[in-house]
């Protein structure tokens, strides 16, 4: 068995003296690990957040399998310098890693929408790049089956006016109908509605939390998983921003 | 019938479990021990018993010693107002060896590892916010280079934010003798990032 991809490196573990087992999300094969021998020397290629070209080689499918991989795009190493991008690579990875199943081949788009996050986080702060995780954790739902709807309100049907999102259904409902309900439902950041207004850090924090609560109650929850530590930094770190903006 | 007694057999399984040791080397280490029994294997067998008997983890910055505080921490030629923050003993033994820190260290213990399941409390962090309160003025992070190095790097910035002492992190770029022509984009890009004027 063997085959050619594209990767982004999620987590690499030590194996043995000099092998490491290495978890990357790839292109058309999903979240797949596999063994690379003498990972030690390949150790500046193998940081979370690079993207590398893969190739996998087993005797049979259900192998664990052997990686050879060569660096395709750098960005530990400039990630690793702002405290915000390092939030968001270990929020990104340890996300991915604890949702997406292993081999699933059905998640080009999430690979695609993964590559654009890891790219605006090497241009600018969490006031840039947030509102792009968000869209990027609310894509990794729909990939899994658990999207938000948000295309109308869940009481009345109406289309505008959308500005806040029932825990239970995931679906968007409007002023009018969740005036009542305000303080149990989830403020809808514009910006998931295709909004082009400025996004502002309560912007960033409410669509954390509304997708965070999603990926917990509807992915982690019912695999035994908590929220990944890393997820919750982030969260922190969007409201420490959002109360000094206020 | 095995041809290897049991009690060769069971030194063969606890050298082959050492670094660099698979099971063909250390069956040629047992037999090099075997063969020289007088002036290898007891000697070595009395350092081993000495070692683990007398080694202790320093209770001030978890340096490994035969005291307790270690030699370093006791040491008053060093200096006890600048901290070198070291992920392992390791490193702490690296930097000794280069010479170029004369100060005190703390030892972590290692780095913050969601996947290894390592959090801040499995590491030496309270006693480090402890020593920084005691008339330290600067806290070094000597931190590997890797994501898991550095996000632990940045969660210890945030922890002695609240003791008000400077922290400074080793610089990260082109190494000694390393042609640019050889490094990967990850160190060129932090080179760059951290050139200064000539």
């Amino acid at each position: 068995m063997e085959w050619h991809d594209d990767a982004i490196v999620l987590s690499v573990r030590q194996h043995g003296e000099s092998g490491t087992i290495l978890e990357a999300l790839t292109r058309t094969h999903g979240r797949h690990m596999g063994l690379v021998r003498g990972g030690r020397k390949m150790k500046p290629v193998l940081q979370p957040g690079n993207s590398i070209r893969l190739q996998w080689r087993a005797r049979l499918q259900e192998h664990l399998g052997n990686f050879a991989c060569e660096l395709d795009t750098a960005r530990a190493g400039a990630l690793m310098e702002s405290r915000e991008a390092l939030a968001g690579l270990n929020a990104f990875t340890s996300v991915a890693s604890a949702t997406l199943p292993e081999r699933g081949p059905l998640y080009e788009p999430v690979f695609v929408a993964s590559t654009i996050l890891l790219d605006a986080m090497l241009e600018d702060g969490l006031a840039h790049w947030g509102a792009i995780y968000v869209r990027w954790e609310a894509g990794l739902l729909e990939a899994l089956g658990f999207g938000l709807d948000l295309s109308s309100c869940a009481a009345t049907g109406e289309t505008e006016d959308l500005v806040y999102v029932s825990p239970k259904s995931g679906r968007a409902v409007s002023a009018a109908a969740g005036a009542p309900y305000a303080g149990r439902l989830f403020p809808l950041p514009q910006f998931l509605l295709g909004s082009q207004n400025e996004v502002g850090a309560d912007d960033i924090a409410a669509g954390l939390a509304l997708t965070g609560h999603f990926l917990f109650e509807r992915v982690l929850r019912p695999t035994g998983k908590p929220m990944p530590s890393a997820r919750l930094r982030l969260d922190s770190l969007a409201g420490h921003q959002d109360g000094e903006s206020k | 019938m095995s041809a290897i007694g049991p009690e060769i057999e069971r030194l063969i399984q606890l050298l082959a479990k050492l670094p660099g040791l698979g099971p063909r080397s250390a069956r040629r280490a047992a037999l090099d021990l075997l063969k020289k029994r007088e002036v290898l294997m007891e000697p070595l067998a009395l350092a081993l018993t000495d070692a683990a008997r007398a080694i202790k983890t320093c209770e001030i910055c978890g340096n490994l010693d035969t005291a307790s505080p270690c030699a370093l921490c006791c040491d008053p030629r060093r200096e006890g107002r600048v901290l070198c923050v070291v992920e392992d003993v390791a490193d702490l033994w690296a930097l000794e060896r280069a010479g170029v820190f004369k100060g005190r260290y703390h030892v972590l213990g290692g780095a913050l590892s969601a996947l290894d399941g390592i959090t801040p409390e499995r590491l030496n962090v309270g006693s480090l916010i402890d020593r920084a309160k005691q008339g330290v003025e600067e806290i070094i992070l000597a931190m590997n280079a890797t994501v898991e190095g550095q996000t632990t790097a940045h969660y210890l910035l945030d922890a002695l934010a609240e003791t008000g002492v400077k922290v400074t992190r080793l610089a990260h770029g082109v190494p000694v003798g390393g042609e640019l022509d050889y490094l990967d984009e990850g160190t060129l890009s932090a080179a760059f990032k951290a050139r200064r004027s000539l």
